[in-house]
């Protein structure tokens, strides 16, 4: 969804500079999650297809809350439901909000060849623009959360966009709008990550929670969502969460050495056979020298 | 190869029948796509060439089908040529003497069959990358279709794509180098099917040799 109110620092498949990089003093917004309070009602994601407008698909029932296995390209926002065993034999929910995370250094961005399909605004959101984008899948393979979801119909991929409509009015996520027990917050990263610190202190110190903390993985440069989480050391717990996620090192490698050395090889090949040419020509001219030598090749 | 099947001009051979011209310009053609359509994908600055084949969305629409077609012509290839293009020890020598054949002292080299063995390499290149083209490019073709735990496929087909295309590509620009520079005549064959009996003396004497017996007249 194109907003002409935000600028672009990054974008994918794209030759030459990029508008929208640094030229704006601009706050990067992020989304704060508080596990330890979700009650998993799944508010958030009637809100996100509400707001979005998404048509409404088939549940998956499997005799427990989860709504269905994974987010779709037309359901961002999941409540991932995990029954956890603690230490004492007591069980407890661990529920987390699954959507896109909105990495500072998208996979998905990288990854795909599609120029402008997908791009990140100098607020921090990574944006799929669907008018751009070709059905490669490319994005899908580039991201560590396993994100974004191709339509069968249409062949375009679609995520979470951050509600980028409603920020860049000026309003928070329709998601955040919707919790009713005040585990979702929304504003600066800086701010996000003071509250964030805050409550994983209050608790370690007041909840017995020793292990809580917050998730905001460096290997990906940090993310545009970030959580609390009742055990920080253990992130797999919730669904899955990585503990330490980056961009994929088959993308890596394609878009670094694999890219350079194509690259190379392929205008070295060019100018070699050019400069080949130049040095020795044709092997011989049809009409003069193959007739003047038939017995040519004899050993 | 029967070459009663078309008219050959006088002083010249039938080089390739009309079944193995024709695969060669299905493949041709095929790949000039699959080649125009993959730079696109492969870097931003050639992205362009998509947008002049009709836009991105097609290209990556009609880019799977036409390796259908182009993975087709080269199995073709591989019925019609696969015998005539082992190798063999006198392969081994035409190899041991490339640089002079490289720096056209073609008297100086071993005599080659129908095929010299830089042929052959470039056949079988091409055979074997794509076997590793199709097979990744079908896990490629409907990521919708993909769950989580086959992605770990999806990213190394990827890889393995990018790399076998990159190969072909230098087999594409020495055989276009060979075929429309260097050797004259060789194009012609691909076009008209027949070579001059000096091009065949010349870089396929012993071919040459198999197709007139020991005769060294001209075929009648």
């Amino acid at each position: 969804m194109s907003q002409a109110t935000l600028r672009v620092q990054k974008i994918s498949g794209h030759a030459g500079s990029v508008p929208g990089e640094d030229t704006q003093r601009e706050y990067t917004v992020c989304k704060l999650i508080d596990t330890t309070t979700c009650i998993g009602c799944k508010a958030c994601e009637v809100a996100c297809m509400e707001w979005n407008d998404l048509p409404f698909g088939e549940t998956v029932f499997d005799n427990t809350y989860q709504t269905m296995p994974e987010t779709r390209w037309n359901y961002w926002n999941l409540i991932l439901f995990n029954e956890h065993e603690r230490e004492d034999g007591s069980l407890m929910w661990l529920m987390r909000k699954n959507q896109c995370m909105h990495c500072a250094e998208p996979g998905c961005l990288a990854a795909c060849p599609a120029d402008g399909a997908i791009v990140q605004y100098t607020n921090g959101i990574v944006d799929f623009q669907q008018a751009n984008c070709i059905g490669c899948g490319y994005c899908i393979t580039g991201c560590p959360f396993d994100i974004p979801k191709m339509n069968p119909k249409t062949h375009r991929v679609f995520k979470c966009t951050l509600c980028t409509d409603r920020v860049s009015e000026g309003l928070e996520p329709a998601c955040i709008k919707s919790c009713p027990t005040g585990c979702l917050h929304f504003g600066s990263k800086d701010d996000m990550l003071d509250l964030a610190g805050k409550r994983a202190k209050q608790l370690r110190d007041h909840s017995n929670f020793p292990k809580a903390g917050v998730y905001d993985p460096p290997g990906v440069g940090g993310t545009g969502v970030v959580y609390v989480l009742h055990d920080a050391t253990n992130p797999e717990l919730y669904g899955g969460l990585p503990k330490n996620p980056h961009v994929p090192l088959s993308v890596k490698l394609w878009k670094g050495p694999l890219k350079w050395l194509g690259n190379v090889a392929m205008i070295g090949g060019l100018v070699g056979l050019f400069v080949h040419y130049l040095r020795y020509g044709p092997k011989a001219r049809e009409e003069e020298d193959l007739a003047a030598k038939p017995g040519g090749g004899k050993s | 190869m029967s070459p009663s099947e078309q008219s050959i001009p006088h002083g010249h051979v039938l080089r390739y029948n009309l079944r193995e011209r024709l695969t060669h310009w299905v493949a041709a053609a095929a790949y000039i796509y699959l080649l125009s359509t993959g730079l696109a994908f492969w870097s931003p600055w050639l992205f362009w060439l998509a947008a002049a084949l009709g836009g991105a969305q097609v290209s990556r629409m009609l880019h799977p089908w036409a390796g259908l077609l182009f993975f087709a012509s080269v199995w073709n290839m591989y019925v019609m040529w696969a015998r005539q293009m082992k190798y063999t020890d006198d392969d081994r020598k035409w190899w041991k003497a490339v640089k002079y054949y490289s720096t056209n002292q073609d008297d100086k080299m071993p005599p080659a069959g129908r095929y010299n063995a830089g042929q052959k390499f470039l056949f079988w290149g091409f055979f074997w990358s794509s076997l590793l083209l199709l097979l990744s490019g079908i896990i490629m073709w409907s990521p919708q279709y993909f769950a989580w735990h086959s992605l770990i496929a999806m990213r190394i087909s990827v890889l393995i794509h990018a790399s076998a295309a990159l190969f072909t590509i230098g087999l594409f620009m020495i055989h276009l180098y060979m075929g429309l520079f260097a050797e004259r005549g060789a194009f012609g064959s691909v076009i008209r099917g027949d070579v001059s009996i000096a091009f065949a003396k010349r870089y396929h004497p012993a071919w040459y040799k198999e197709i007139v017996g020991e005769s060294s007249s001209p075929r009648k």
